[in-house]
């Protein structure tokens, strides 16, 4: 795939690039991200901030894990399903980050069709990131209560280490409130983008800036991050 | 698709975006049949982790569009979370030593 065909050039006129570019940028005593909205440049040091959260309740899983004489309870059983007459492992937890790839994917071409001021079609996107996203933690309270009815609390279970009730509720109870926050802020900026509030410039009612279509851009970014942590937690809470 | 000399943001072709969710798509129903086929031990381990990294990879370089900024942004936000990783390997050799206390003192009913 050749670059230049996919993108504009990322170089701003008369700076250089690589190595030489960051030194460049960050010495140049003005903005140090080039090319970068202000509000993408918080919402990205946001996400590093975030970051660190989750990771901090991945490493204390880690750690509770690996320290329990206690056997862990084996997942896959755990998050079975019974459907059609058998017991199928980790299904609902399959489904639930195919919906979230879906919605990342939606999400994706809403930032891009919102680009070229297609306000309808970028509004319809937007609304199905929204929905997605409330099914996958509709998903989710199924699967909580499920576990709460088979008996599971933070401080003890009936398949194992009491650690894992903590960590599962900790863990995911955080990941579905970044959910369910997205889903709030999806729908904030679909009413913005049908309303044309990004083609006029219409100023927030918070901060009195005017709208432009990089709130969507920054809006995807914490939609794709949502993504981007349950990765990390289906592949070592689920899986592992 | 013609972008001004200074438009700031990032407008790509469709294509490449639905070539990252088909490999979205497929990563995640192999880490699926990682548990479906039932592996174990270190070749669970190991694959389970190829694929993590590999989605995560992808979504960050193409549908957080890092691959198309500028390097100054790139290193702000991505290297700050290596640190991250001395602060696993820290407590893998905490909870090792914890597990080995208890197994020493619960289970074996101690040595004082």
């Amino acid at each position: 795939m050749s670059e230049a065909d996919v993108t504009q050039s990322a170089t701003p006129a008369g700076r250089p690039d690589g190595l030489q570019g960051v030194v460049a940028d960050f010495a140049s005593d003005q903005r140090a991200f080039k090319n970068v909205h202000w509000g993408k440049a918080m919402m990205w040091i946001f996400l590093l901030s975030d970051t660190f959260i989750f990771s901090s309740f991945l490493i204390s899983y880690m750690t509770v894990r690996i320290s329990t004489v206690v056997p862990w309870p084996f997942p896959s059983d755990v998050f079975a399903l019974h459907m059609f007459g058998a017991d199928i492992p980790l299904i609902l937890i399959a489904i639930m980050t195919f919906i979230l790839i879906t919605s990342s994917g939606t999400m994706a071409l809403a930032v891009n069709f919102g680009y070229r001021q297609d306000r309808k079609t970028t509004t319809i996107l937007l609304i199905v990131t929204a929905l997605l996203g409330a099914s996958f933690v509709g998903m989710q309270v199924f699967e909580w209560s499920k576990l709460i009815h088979e008996g599971v609390r933070p401080w003890g279970n009936p398949f194992g280490a009491a650690q894992f009730g903590s960590t599962f509720f900790m863990i995911t109870g955080f990941h579905g409130l970044h959910v369910s926050v997205g889903v709030l802020f999806l729908f904030i900026v679909a009413r913005k983008v049908w309303r044309g509030d990004y083609d006029n410039e219409r100023r927030g009612y918070f901060t009195s800036r005017k709208g432009t279509y990089d709130i969507v851009e920054s809006m995807g970014l914490y939609w794709h991050f949502v993504d981007l942590v349950w990765v990390f937690i289906f592949a070592f809470f689920y899986l592992w | 698709m013609a972008a001004s000399a200074n438009s700031e943001h990032q407008e790509h072709p469709l294509g490449i975006y639905f070539k990252i969710w088909f490999l979205l798509f497929v990563l995640s129903t192999l880490s699926y049949m990682v548990d479906i086929l039932d592996l174990q031990g270190y070749l669970r381990w190991s694959l389970i982790v190829i694929f993590m990294m590999l989605k995560a990879g992808l979504i960050v370089a193409v549908f957080m569009h890092m691959v198309w900024e500028r390097l100054a942004i790139v290193y702000a936000i991505l290297v700050p979370p290596l640190a991250l990783i001395v602060l696993m390997a820290l407590m893998a050799l905490e909870g090792d030593y914890t597990e080995v206390t208890r197994q020493l003192y619960f289970v074996f009913g101690g040595g004082g």
